[in-house]
């Protein structure tokens, strides 16, 4: 780094040195316990870093500062010496009163930020009352099928104080308008509303399975909701670009990094297509990634991933305006290192995943709960996991000094390890046509499965060591307490369901579905409609179902 | 098959009923039990119990293997097990994977799944544990 010839030839004389002296005195009496070491994710690394093995990482070009191009350092000038991260647990369950009553008490814990998780009923844009609702109503998150649940939702909450993340997808239009008619009802414009829609298709047809349309109508949709957003709501990210699903469903640190970039590289051109000004729409795009379990790998990703995405921005999409250039992230611990076996040692799991997440500069943080290798987290599970956010925010220290990892010889040569593997990667994609088209094709998933299946292989042989798993184990009879939903969630939404259809203007009800199919079948944007919709309680299956009719269903080929 | 011959590649069906998304799992373990020998037909996503025993019939599998993470379980189970038994699959050897609370365990083996492999399970041993009691039926 910056280093004089000079001393680079002293270095590495001295380096020979050591290796034939006293590096290969101890090796000759006692050899190192493996003969390869590699990263979670398998990049070969080597026993020791020097200046050496950055001897082209130029610091201002490649570092710089925090707030600035090219954003390795932090996105902010202060970091979290100005502002702690916001601490942001994702949670739902069952009803909205349900739900309601954990973010109050979450909010009384000290979390900074709302994260609401919908059942999969909603997210695949079904009533409770359809029959593939049946069962999963209220199981994975909150059921959410009106704008009456959404109003009971945030009852007491003023939309105002928090910023929300809704983890929706396929119907995000409906979700987000929903939101904004519970703010309006509050005294609160949408133009003051804080928080972030996933809004994220691709990653679905990838890894996480919540897709309705086809791709292409379904990217009309994301940037639908961009568009509205950027015109409307300043304050709102109307994406949250996700690796998270691709990891946890196998990919390594450079796969999430790249095709997390490749996706968003697929919006971005999506909106420049619709004729938005890359300025005007870039500062308000979101990030969201996994914390895993190699501490410094995760760190040089996070690093990694905000130094190639303000390359791109500024070299490939001309952006000028500092915050087009920013990668904000939010991160959340790694669900599937999370065991079943031994439960409490996850705390420990999420301890270190946590950390990595603030070393490597997150802007916000889910942390998981030891108990979710069973079920959806108790509350008691819940704090203990917040206050692993609050221990590492207000006893470790690590808040204190910006970056402290930059300069690191390790973490420095692994974060230009992970970005020119990504930008291989990315520009393979490039090179088939972009992300969509690299998903219809099934590299994507493919890429994805191997990974996953090299993993499990190697905790299957014993070269990848699981604590409680594979190694370590004791016979014990699990003795947490778990989160049951109630069964008789389902039959309340069902009937709350048909409360809302039975007592609305139906007339003004079949209206704004009908302007909805117009918009939809004319290609404007259909957030007006949709906002529309959401105000005369039509029901997510039923607008989600006037788009089926006129964008038909994704059949996803099956790829293992 | 020559007539008379005893036994085939054991034939299973990995499926995802209701709405859950996560298949790393399901698709793991379908490599897996390819590997070892076994044919194997993946449903991909989002599979009514309707649907799942409609291809476990048409397919004339031995060993039927759900995965399931999102706590419907208790929902979907029942109704699977119910329709395999009406499709005349009772001898079929029924396993579940995922997200299962112990507690839940007794009572779908009194449904008539056969083991449930939670997070961590060996795949080597439920390769072993369908070998051993697929039942394998005359040609």
């Amino acid at each position: 780094m910056s280093f004089s010839k000079e001393s680079l030839r002293k270095v590495a004389d001295e380096f020979k040195r050591w290796e034939e002296t006293t590096l290969a005195k101890t090796l000759a009496k006692a050899p190192e316990i493996r003969k390869e070491f590699t990263t979670g994710s398998g990049i070969l690394v080597k026993r020791i870093y020097t200046p050496l093995d950055i001897r082209d990482l130029g610091y201002v070009r490649d570092l710089g500062f925090p707030g600035e191009y090219p954003y390795i350092r932090g996105v902010y000038p202060t970091m979290y010496r100005g502002r702690l991260w916001t601490m942001r647990m994702y949670a739902g369950y069952g009803t909205a009163e349900e739900t309601n009553a954990r973010y109050k008490y979450l909010l009384k814990e000290g979390q900074t930020g709302l994260s609401v998780a919908f059942d999969l009923p909603t997210q695949l844009g079904y009533d409770p009352d359809h029959p593939l609702a049946r069962g999963e109503v209220g199981k994975v998150g909150v059921s959410m099928p009106t704008l009456k649940d959404m109003e009971i939702l945030f009852e007491g909450i003023p939309l105002d104080k928090v910023t929300t993340s809704m983890t929706i997808n396929a119907p995000t239009a409906m979700l987000l308008a929903m939101y904004i008619a519970v703010a309006e009802k509050q005294g609160v414009s949408m133009d003051k509303l804080g928080g972030t829609v996933q809004n994220d298709i691709l990653k679905e047809y990838v890894a996480r399975g919540n897709y309705i349309y086809p791709p292409q109508p379904s990217m009309k949709l994301v940037v639908d909701v961009i568009e509205f957003c950027t015109k409307n709501m300043p304050r709102w990210n109307p994406i949250s670009i996700s690796g998270y699903h691709m990891r946890e469903a196998g990919a390594t640190a450079v796969q999430e990094v790249a095709f997390t970039l490749a996706s968003a590289i697929a919006y971005v051109e999506a909106c420049l297509e619709r004729g938005l000004e890359v300025d005007s729409f870039a500062r308000r795009l979101s990030f969201f990634f996994a914390a895993h379990n190699d501490f410094f790998e995760e760190i040089a990703k996070f690093r990694a991933a905000r130094r190639l995405w303000a390359r791109i921005m500024r070299e490939r999409f001309g952006a000028k305006h500092p915050d087009s250039l920013r990668l904000r992230f939010h991160a959340q611990t790694a669900g599937s290192t999370l065991t079943a076996q031994q439960p409490q040692n996850n705390i420990v799991r999420v301890t270190i995943q946590a950390l990595a997440a603030i070393l490597g500069g997150a802007q916000s943080l889910h942390t998981n709960s030891y108990d979710e290798a069973y079920c959806l987290p108790t509350e008691e599970a819940v704090r203990i996991a917040l206050r692993t956010q609050q221990i590492i925010a207000y006893e470790s220290g690590v808040t204190n000094v910006i970056d402290p990892l930059g300069g690191s010889y390790y973490v420095e040569w692994l974060t230009n390890e992970i970005e020119s593997q990504a930008e291989k990667y990315i520009k393979k994609i490039d090179a088939m046509g972009g992300m969509v088209k690299a998903i219809e094709q099934g590299y994507i998933q493919r890429e994805i499965v191997e990974s996953a299946y090299r993993y499990q292989k190697e905790v299957e042989e014993g070269k990848r060591v699981v604590v409680g798993v594979n190694k370590f184990v004791i016979e014990e009879p699990i003795q947490i307490r778990l989160l049951k939903v109630r069964p008789e969630v389902e039959k309340a939404q069902i009937e709350r369901v048909r409360e809302v259809r039975s007592s609305r203007d139906d007339q003004r009800a079949k209206r704004a579905l009908k302007s909805l199919r117009e918009a939809a079948e004319s290609g404007e944007n259909v957030m007006p409609t949709v906002l529309q919709a959401v105000k005369a309680y039509c029901t997510i299956g039923e607008m989600c179902d006037v788009l089926r009719e006129v964008y038909g269903e994704y059949q996803a080929p099956t790829i293992y | 098959m020559v007539m008379g011959e005893v036994s085939h590649k054991i034939r299973v069906l990995i499926a995802k009923p209701g709405l859950d998304g996560h298949d790393r799992g399901a698709k793991l373990i379908a490599r897996v039990l390819r590997d070892a020998g076994m044919e194997v037909i993946y449903t991909g996503l989002h599979q009514t119990p309707e649907q799942i025993a409609k291809t476990a019939v048409q397919e004339d599998v031995d060993v039927v293997g759900i995965s399931i993470l999102s706590g419907a379980h208790m929902a979907l189970m029942p109704r699977i097990m119910e329709l395999l038994k009406q499709e005349g699959m009772q001898d079929v050897l029924v396993v579940v994977g995922g997200i299962i609370p112990p507690e839940d365990v007794p009572e779908l083996k009194k449904m008539g799944v056969a083991e449930v492999f939670g997070p961590g399970s060996s795949f080597e041993k439920i390769v072993e544990y369908i070998k051993q009691n697929a039942k394998r039926r005359v040609a």
